[in-house]
This record gives C-alpha cells, structure tokens and sequence, in this order.
C-alpha cells in the first residue's frame, strides 16, 4: 500500500493546510468586538486536555503488540515513569529522554 | 528586551529546549511518510502546508488507508482544535498588528509558541516587540521542524525498528498534557478521553480519535458550566 501522489492527495493535503491555518488564525485575524458564543469558549477550554491523551493512549498501550499480547506492558511502564517526569519537570526533552531510556533498559530486561 | 533584535534572540533562547525535543519527532514523521510509501515532494509539501506534527501523522496513516477526504479533514481539525485556544490567547497581544500580519504569524502558532509568549506577555502589560519575540520562539521550530522532516524523509526506514523511536510520539504529547491539566475539570476531561481511547482504539479510521475526544471536551465543558452556576448562587 502506498500514498500516490495524484490531484486528491493534493487537495486533501490543501485542505488539512486550510483548516489547520483557519484553527490558529481564527481568534487572531478576528475584530476585537466580535462575539463568541459561552459554549464554544467553555468547550475550547478543554480541546487540549483531552486531544492529548486520546492521542496519547493508542500509541501507549496498542504498538509493537507481540502475538497474543493485549497491551504494551513495556510502554505502558515506560509512560508512567515518564508521565511522573512530565509532571514534575514539565520538560519535553526531560520527558524524552527518560521515556526512551526506560523504555530501552525495559525492553532489554524484558529480553526484547 | 528594548530592541526588535533582543527580543527576537530572547525568544529563540527560551525557546532552545523545544526545538531541541522537536528532533526525534520530524524525524519521525520524516519516516512514517517514507514508509507509507509517499512521494518524498508530496510529504515536504505536507510538512511545509500543515506545519502541524501530530495532526500530519494522523493523516498520513488515514490516508495510507484511502480514508474518505471528509474523515482526513475532520480529523484534522479536532487534532489542531487545540490551536483555536492558542489563537484565543495570542489575539489579545496582536491588536496593534496588521491584519495579513497576524495572517502570517498565525501561521507559526504550535503548542510551545503559545506556552513561551504567554508566559513573557500579560493582555494588560506591554506588548512591545511582542512579534519579534513570538517569532524569536517561532523560525527556529519551523526550520528545524521542516529540516528533521526532510532527513526523516532521505534517510526512511533505516532506523531499526527494535529502537522504537515511534515512541517518542506519545512522550512528546506527555510533557504537554500536565501545563493543560489547570482544574479539577480538565483533568476528569483527561480522564473521560483517555477512558474512552481505550474503549475506541478499535474504531475504522481513526473515528476513536474524534469520540474520544468529544466526550473529554462535553464532560469538561459540562462540569465548568456546573461550578459556574454553584458559584453564582453561592455569591
């Protein structure tokens, strides 16, 4: 399977562009008086707390599943640890590189 | 910071740890377009036109999978709803800017962006050199986000596979969950879309992704209207 290059591909890939410029200009190209609905500010509120572990969770527990694996135990330990480290630390490359080295020292402890 | 120029290299100081971690991740997305089997133009220009990581990847595996365009866009937007939030807290600091100026800053927005010129800019301070900053913490990200993605692109597949790079997706996304976590709502929001990913991982396309995320967000937003009202028959 692969992704070709033909004109839907391209239209597609300008269309994410499009929505994807509009969701960060949107508030930013505004006028000042313009009024947004109660809902729409209080829901956007909570856009990026929950975005982030939908995406989070799949990549966590359901990759490189071995045969007749449910979950990922190895990811999921090496998440916790560095979920203990996002938080205190509040640092991406902190987070990193804790998250990758557990998951490696798992892994090679696991026999992986 | 008196002068555009010291703004301009604050911003980029700040913003050195950032666009450090975006390494591993271009590279990433690089290599997932490879092995998607994209076009290495095709997957520069989707780079170049998004700008925007997490929401790239989701479209490449849908894609991948010759998902409806509609199902590419929708998804799209709720992995970038995010940013309307960011938009909602720059707009203020941008006022005295020209429209196509804040057209073309907008452009830049990413979640460390936002993180960095919200926490040096105040709404009721002075925004002097507020651009020269926010593009201070922005160029660098852009060019070494597009770099990473270009090598990721050349140098595909030859990463072996048992070192698990991919992970660093979900660890990326990890260190900036907990500056999102402000209330006891969001963190039951967390809680709700994590739940509801699990239950959902299973759906075609990706949809699990849009569930999950929309039962976060009504909890969330249903629990602040909640304590909202509770505060104003209290007072």
């Amino acid at each position: 399977m692969s992704i070709a290059a033909d004109s839907l591909a391209i239209i597609t890939i300008i269309g994410a562009g499009a929505v994807t410029l509009i969701a960060r200009a949107a508030f930013i190209v505004m006028p000042a008086d313009t009024l947004v609905p109660g809902w729409l500010t209080r829901a956007l509120k909570f856009v990026g707390a929950a975005v982030l572990p939908a995406l989070i969770l799949p990549d966590v527990m359901f990759r490189e599943l071995a045969s007749g694996e449910f979950v990922n135990v190895y990811r999921i330990a090496a998440a916790v640890i560095a979920g203990v480290v996002a938080w205190r630390t509040r640092s991406i490359f902190t987070t990193l590189a804790a998250g990758m080295v557990a998951l490696w020292l798992l892994k090679w402890w696991g026999g992986i | 910071m008196q002068s555009r120029r010291d703004a301009y290299l604050q911003g980029a100081k700040d913003a050195l740890p950032a666009v450090i971690g975006l390494i591993p991740f271009g590279l990433i997305v690089g290599a997932a377009s490879t092995a998607a089997g994209m076009d290495p133009w095709l997957a520069m220009a989707m780079s170049i036109i998004l700008y925007a990581g997490a929401s790239q990847l989701a479209a490449i595996g849908l894609m991948l999978h010759s998902a409806p365009m509609l199902i590419v866009l929708a998804t799209v937007l709720v992995v970038n709803l995010r940013f309307v939030m960011y938009s909602a807290a720059m707009a203020p600091l941008f006022r005295h800017l020209s429209p196509s100026r804040r057209w073309f800053l907008s452009y830049g927005l990413t979640d460390h962006v936002c993180a960095l010129v919200n926490a040096r800019f105040t709404t009721a301070g002075s925004h002097r050199n507020v651009d020269a900053y926010y593009l201070g913490c922005a160029v660098p990200a852009w060019l070494m986000w597009n770099v990473m993605v270009a090598i990721g692109i050349v140098a595909g597949t030859k990463v072996p596979k048992a070192w698990s790079v991919d992970f660093a997706i979900p660890l990326v996304f990890l260190a900036l969950v907990f500056p999102a976590l402000t209330s006891r709502a969001h963190w039951v929001t967390a809680l709700v879309a994590a739940i509801a990913a699990y239950y959902t991982a299973a759906m075609p396309m990706k949809l699990g992704l849009i569930a999950a995320a929309v039962a976060g967000v009504v909890v969330g937003s249903w629990l602040d209207a909640r304590d909202a009202e509770r505060h104003a028959e209290s007072a």
